[in-house]
């Protein structure tokens, strides 16, 4: 019987490890359907990057509130997963808490940390439910955030919850049985655990193998449970719990300003001007294909950084509740922009997965997704960029579609295209005449100089 | 050479003397062509001329930066104004920039060096906060702003883009003047509307215009000064203020312009 439960366990976790590898696969040849794009420079930086933004949330704490709850969550995340170490190694060798006895008085602290950081999550979510669904916060209420985006985020608390609920369970139904001197319960005590030890009342009454049987099952629901929801996370936009960490490692270390030089472009440009293309020697002029399209149309026009960014989003609406033109009724909503080339990449993904025509089957980011009223709207004012807590770049996206409408459809709105004229004819973007560019200092070059 | 009207010098004169300036003032279009905005211009001359620094001006050889076209999506077009503007920066020898337009600013000093542009390229908010901490502007008691109400607009070009958000600032405290900030500042300054060529075109449909959200908040601080720190806010908020009737009550000025009347200039 032992065996049996070793044995169950085990198919579980080999299971759950199945499952994963298979769709972690699917997510890295989604992303690697971008364009290459090096970010292995000054690794130093990106390393303390990374420590500050994602380890240590530095962005988070531009809102308080959230900032303090998801911060509960995000440490009993990191912390709790140390008991699940515990939970496997109890698992698949049949022991009890296989840790008591090593740790002893230290033991009953870590659990009671434990219990601790899990009413913590606990209540955390409690209050992330009653944000999104009660106080209705309207980042959380934007026409993208319907359906299945607004199920997602309310199964993710759900679940949490009811985890936490279940560790809180069995420790509780654990304490009794030891109060009763039953078999291993009693011979690896846990001591005073100060949270579950309050729901000691419910179970007191309880016959033995009853108060046996809760506490199986909560262990079991506990670790089959995260098993379960690490394998959802990696479907869901929870997966942000792993992808911040490579995301803002990974990072935009240049002035937010600067947008990317298309190397292409540039030596069409120089061969025009009769000029010697750049790095000439280093790199032969690039063949047709090679250069491909000019922007970005679909997915795969797009960085990989670009389409794990998509991956990382977690849809919290950060960029959105400070985008101007979103702020001010515009179609445009950056988290929508990230939302939309994660649903692309993952129907391409599907669809070439089945031997379907993936990235050929007539669709595309850019008019399937993304509309050019929403990239048109666009102010370029890097508020998104800067709001998001792990650093995706919404802007990135948009200016490569506007480079794709712009110069492969010549699509560009009609006011834009008259400025284009006016910069070719007049060198400034509105009509002046080139030769009036000084004449403001005609004035000046007479005016008194009385100091 | 007359000393008592003010030196707009050509890097085409200074070059023909064999002279070199020690800064290349860039105009930009708006600062060449704006009727509002070549106030803004003017007054920074002044400045330069008063605390005798060594620049000069392209002239008629500037051109756009390209920065309306590249953010609209048209790289070809940029590329052509960014190496035709290299070629004549190269030529002079350029060294160091400074530009009074956020946009202009970016696009030189980020841009600029892939396509081997390489200057030192520093905002006129930066170039005026040095000017003041080195003692050249000294603005004795304030002037005219001294003890008013001024509020600060973050051009996003010059906050997030590049992170210049202290500079303007200390430029403003040096007026003797009460800063207030608005809800939204630094960081998380509001645009102003016009950023990413959106000055070139109508806003898309939409409840409200950014410019009348933006100069809404920046009237709600109740200051009677409204400091921006590039062209297209310039225009953008002082069209709000028009649309809300306050221009008899509200001015929005350039940073520039404010120290040129505090020097009395």
């Amino acid at each position: 019987m032992e065996y049996l439960e070793q044995i169950a366990f085990v198919a579980v976790v080999a299971a759950a490890t199945f499952f994963l590898y298979r769709r972690i696969n699917r997510i890295r040849q989604n992303i690697l359907m971008g364009k290459d794009l090096i970010r292995n420079d000054s690794r130093p930086e990106r390393l303390r990057t990374m420590l500050l933004v994602a380890f240590g949330q530095k962005k988070m704490f531009k809102r308080m509130v959230p900032a303090i709850l998801h911060f509960f969550i995000y440490i009993g995340f990191l912390v709790i997963n140390l008991e699940v170490l515990e939970f496997v190694l109890d698992g698949i060798f049949g022991t009890h808490r296989l840790f008591a006895p090593f740790l002893g008085g230290f033991y009953t602290v870590l659990m009671n940390v434990f219990e601790f950081l899990a009413v913590a999550v606990l209540l955390s979510c409690v209050v992330f439910l009653l944000r999104r669904n009660v106080l209705r916060l309207e980042r959380f209420m934007s026409s993208e955030m319907k359906g299945w985006s607004k199920l997602d985020a309310n199964l993710i608390l759900v679940i949490e919850i009811v985890l936490m609920m279940a560790i809180l369970t069995m420790n509780a139904a654990d304490q009794v049985l030891q109060d009763s001197g039953v078999g291993h319960y009693a011979a690896h005590p846990t001591g005073h655990l100060f949270f579950s030890a309050m729901l000691k009342p419910f179970f007191e009454g309880m016959a033995q193998g009853t108060l046996v049987f809760v506490e199986r099952f909560a262990w079991w629901f506990h670790i089959v449970g995260i098993l379960g929801f690490a394998v959802y996370v990696t479907y869901s936009k929870h997966l942000h719990i792993f992808l911040a960490f490579p995301n803002t490692y990974f990072s935009n270390l240049l002035p937010k300003g600067k947008m990317n030089n298309m190397d292409s472009v540039t030596n069409e440009v120089n061969m025009m001007l009769g000029l010697p293309t750049t790095n000439a020697d280093a790199t032969p002029p690039p063949t047709a294909e090679e250069i491909g399209k000019f922007g970005a149309k679909d997915i795969n026009d797009l960085s990989w950084k670009n389409l794990m960014d998509a991956y990382a989003c977690t849809e919290c609406g950060r960029c959105t509740s400070e985008c101007p033109a979103n702020q001010t009724g515009k179609k445009l909503s950056p988290r929508k922009i990230m939302m939309d080339t994660r649903d692309r990449m993952e129907e391409v993904g599907e669809s070439t997965a089945k031997g379907g025509n993936g990235l050929e089957d007539g669709k595309s980011l850019l008019g399937d997704f993304i509309t050019k009223e929403e990239i048109n709207a666009c102010t370029n004012c890097n508020a998104c960029v800067e709001a998001c807590p792990v650093m995706i770049n919404p802007l990135e996206i948009i200016l490569e579609l506007r480079r794709y409408v712009s110069m492969e459809e010549s699509g560009s709105p009609a006011s834009w295209n008259a400025m284009y004229q006016n910069i070719e004819t007049s060198f400034a973007p509105w009509k002046f005449a080139p030769t009036d560019r000084f004449n403001w200092a005609d004035d000046l070059k007479n005016e008194k100089n009385t100091k | 050479m007359s000393e008592n009207t003010y030196q707009v010098p050509t890097m085409a004169e200074m070059a023909a003397k064999g002279q070199s300036p020690e800064v290349l003032f860039w105009v930009g279009c708006a600062g060449s062509f704006d009727e509002r905005y070549k106030s803004v211009t003017k007054a920074f001359v002044k400045i330069l001329n008063k605390v005798k620094v060594n620049f000069a001006v392209l002239g008629p050889e500037e051109t756009c930066t390209g920065d309306p076209a590249r953010r609209g999506g048209n790289e070809f077009l940029f590329q052509m104004q960014a190496v035709a503007n290299i070629q004549v920066l190269n030529a002079y020898h350029i060294k160091k920039i400074v530009t009074a337009c956020p946009h202009c600013f970016n696009t030189l000093k980020n841009e600029y060096p892939d396509l081997g542009g390489n200057y030192e390229v520093i905002h006129h908010s930066t170039f005026l906060q040095q000017l003041i901490n080195e003692g050249k502007v000294s603005l004795k008691g304030g002037g005219e702003f001294k003890g008013k109400k001024i509020t600060y607009h973050d051009s996003c070009f010059l906050g997030r883009a590049n992170n210049v958000y202290e500079a303007p600032r200390e430029v403003l405290m040096a007026l003797d003047a009460e800063l207030v900030e608005m809800k939204r500042c630094k960081t998380k300054g509001f645009c102003c509307g016009a950023g990413g060529a959106q000055m070139f075109k109508d806003a898309e449909p939409g409840r409200k215009e950014v410019n009348i959200e933006r100069t809404e908040e920046a009237l709600e601080t109740g200051a009677k000064t409204i400091a921006a720190a590039c062209p297209f806010c310039l225009t953008m908020l002082a069209d709000g203020v028009k649309n809300k009737e306050k221009e008899a009550e509200v001015e929005v000025l350039d940073i520039a312009e404010m120290i040129a009347k505090a020097e009395g200039l």
